[in-house]
């Protein structure tokens, strides 16, 4: 708004709300004071008493919301949304051995969710085969084992993976567990050129919060790169990165670093596939990402909102994107793990309820909603069930997808929106200032600025700005109702251990040294990774070996521990 | 001299948001803090621990494998002639094994309820008790009785 007539409306505006303040609010105030003399969002941000017109003086509509499906894509990534289908209701599994995690995967299937997703254990995101030292505890307890490709064939088993979009969170090993998924579909039969699903892959992020590394970040980026440009070419449906803030947020950050170090390691991403000649609309299409729904709603809807408008002024003001596919700016979602509590578990069925409808306000493509016993253990079916239900619920029964992005418009939520992107512009440039992307983890920069925002956040629980009910307020100590958690299958292990030793009895070992050997080669020179990796695999060789195998390659990475 | 303590997260599990924030609490309290980073062995925790010379070791798990890590931790410090370090721990410990904890020498489990303050006091008290000055007091007290 630039116009005479609006300067001279935007200033009787804000002559009125001073009037307002004095004449109203002062003494109204006096008698029933505020509870804080400031409020602030769960990301720090503070929140004004009250939005007006002139908060958005400097708002164009055109210019900063404009229409879904067109730039800067701020009221959504499609011009239709949730009125020609509901987001993807993505539940995320993974426990015991494949076998076991495919009974769930079939059970949420019947249940009506629309895409899987896949949670597997600690070796098997590090690089480690179950029959590893460093294994010991870890088979298949906090996700599903998977050491083969005979793993996962009979993880995806009896499932169409032509028609349904698999997920599957997985970082340093994530280029393999790719090959073993093309060799899986291949060998039952599906068209490469179909396949719809994710691997996470985003290595930068690991670095900065969810700590599951192997090689250091150049290589590792160096891997990253090559799944981005052979999907580019062979897998027109895959998303071969998904940039994640979900696990900086849960770590601890404001909402400001969550959207601006996912961006920003989004820029890294392209800026890597870009040095190998492959033109920006080739491959930005396929780039997705992944956010938090945190419990600060208006916070969290302004987020979605901010984080799809800068992404498309980025590629297309810097990279020079042309295609709306690469530009427009589709995310994953999954509600925040850390809002959840141990005690009275059964609240976070509302709290999930309300970041989930932050999450469909802030137009999510897909969702994951976390069951009630999430601060206690990894989720029962009953917990599952529940959690798709208030997705179906949000869905099927609010009517707030029937119309597109609700909320623009609010002063509030534009206000936020703005703000939220400022802030992100700001870290933009501190992070050019020293040297890019990868510079900054080796100096340790995100490390830092995350772990001054965790303490931070932390010192505001203790002074109870931040209340948590049940817990820090209305705690009754006088009874915890008890909830049936997931049940430990203590002997999945030694069933997995199995399935390797059999896996490793009937494979060729002349194959197995042959495409480990090309492996190597290929790794030392600037080649594609995944074409030998897929022949590795085919052989049979485990994600151990391949890893085992570079590592004096690419080198092992030390953390410097910082706090 | 200030209490030294080493704060350390063994295993796979890379949730280190809980340990960063104690180690901060307890350097801001004025300890000396270690903080050995992610992914140690039980073997890398007690080198540390001997090596730094620290009163009090906290470890950190969210991994669930509590129940393998505290005893092998115990048996280390025993057979590396340091079981005079305090051992301490947090995380997510199921209330039925914190007595099993104790039972083998581990001196407290902080749960997620539990304050900065109340590490602080925890630790100070815990060392003061069962410190290693306290220790060689009570060798002392031992020796010169008749």
């Amino acid at each position: 708004m630039n116009t005479q007539v609006d300067v001279a409306a935007n200033e009787s505006l804000v002559e009125a709300k001073r009037e307002w303040e004095q004449l109203t609010l002062l003494p109204f105030a006096q008698k029933r004071p505020e509870r804080r003399e400031q409020f602030r969002t769960l990301g720090g941000i503070a929140l004004e008493r009250l939005y007006t017109p002139a908060d958005l003086a400097e708002h164009d509509y055109l210019r900063d919301a404009g229409f879904p499906g067109q730039f800067p894509y701020a009221r959504g990534p499609y011009p239709t949304m949730y009125r020609a289908q509901p987001w993807t209701m993505r539940q995320i599994a993974g426990f015991g051995t494949a076998v076991d995690t495919n009974a769930r995967f079939r059970f949420l299937i019947a249940q009506g969710q629309t895409g899987i997703s896949t949670d597997f254990d600690m070796p098997t995101l590090m690089g480690y085969d179950s029959d590893d030292e460093r294994s010991e505890g870890e088979v298949g307890r906090e996700g599903v084992a998977v050491d083969t490709v005979d793993d996962m064939l009979d993880l995806y088993a009896g499932i169409d993976l032509e028609q349904i979009s698999v997920s599957m969170t997985i970082n340093p090993t994530a280029w393999i567990l790719l090959a073993m998924y093309l060799v899986t579909a291949e060998e039952r039969g599906f068209d490469p050129a179909k396949l719809a699903g994710t691997i996470q892959n985003d290595i930068i992020k690991e670095y900065i919060s969810q700590k599951e590394w192997i090689f250091p970040p150049r290589p590792a980026m160096r891997i990253v790169r090559d799944t981005i440009a052979y999907s580019a070419r062979s897998l027109p449906r895959y998303n071969p990165v998904n940039v994640s803030g979900y696990h900086t947020r849960e770590a601890g950050s404001t909402a400001i670093q969550e959207v601006a170090f996912t961006l920003a390691a989004g820029f890294a991403y392209v800026e890597e596939v870009l040095a190998l000649g492959i033109p920006v609309d080739e491959f930005a299409p396929r780039l997705s990402f992944f956010f938090v729904s945190q419990i600060d709603f208006l916070e969290e809807v302004a987020k979605f909102r901010a984080a799809r408008r800068i992404w498309a002024r980025y590629m297309h003001e810097r990279f020079g994107a042309g295609k709306a596919e690469s530009m427009r700016l589709r995310f994953h979602c999954q509600t925040a793990g850390v809002s959840c509590t141990a005690r009275e578990p059964l609240n976070n069925i509302a709290r999930t309820a309300i970041e989930a409808l932050a999450a469909v306000l802030g137009g999510a493509q897909s969702l994951h909603t976390n069951g009630y016993d999430e601060a206690l253990s990894i989720p029962s079916e009953a917990a599952m069930k529940i959690a798709l239900r208030t997705q179906q619920i949000i869905a099927e029964e609010t009517g707030v997808g029937n119309t597109i992005d609700a909320l623009a418009g609010s002063y509030a939520v534009e206000s936020l929106t703005d703000e939220i992107e400022r802030g992100c512009v700001a870290y933009f440039q501190e992070i050019e200032k020293r040297g890019g992307v990868v510079r900054a983890i080796e100096d340790n920069y995100f490390q830092m600025e995350l772990a001054d925002a965790a303490f931070d956040l932390h010192l505001r629980k203790e002074r109870r700005e931040r209340e948590v009910v049940g817990v820090t307020k209305y705690r009754d100590d006088s009874q915890n109702p008890h909830v049936e958690l997931h049940h430990v299958d203590e002997a999945a292990s030694e069933r997995q251990l199995a399935r390797l030793a059999a896996t490793k009895a009937r494979r060729d070992p002349a194959a197995v040294a042959a495409t480990l050997a090309e492996l190597v080669r290929v790794a030392k020179s600037d080649e594609n990774l995944m074409p030998a990796t897929i022949e590795a695999v085919r052989a049979r060789v485990t994600a151990g070996e391949i890893v085992n195998a570079l590592r004096p390659v690419f080198g092992a990475y030390v953390e410097k521990p910082v706090f | 001299m200030p209490i030294k303590v080493l704060v350390a997260k063994p295993g796979l599990d890379g949730h280190d948001r809980g340990a960063k924030i104690v180690a901060r609490s307890l350097r801001d309290a004025g300890m000396e803090v270690v903080y050995t980073g992610l992914h140690q062995t039980p073997e890398m925790i007690v080198a540390a621990a001997i090596q730094e010379d620290v009163d009090v070791i906290g470890i950190s798990i969210l991994s669930g494998a509590h129940m393998t890590v505290f005893p092998k931790l115990m048996r280390l410090l025993e057979e590396g002639g340091a079981s005079d370090i305090v051992v301490i721990g947090g995380g997510v410990v199921q209330a039925a094994d914190i007595p099993k904890l104790k039972a083998i020498g581990v001196r407290e489990i902080f749960d997620a309820d539990a304050t900065t303050q109340d590490l602080i006091d925890g630790v100070e008290r815990i060392v003061r008790e069962h410190g290693r000055a306290a220790a060689r007091t009570k060798l002392l007290q031992a020796n010169a009785a008749p």
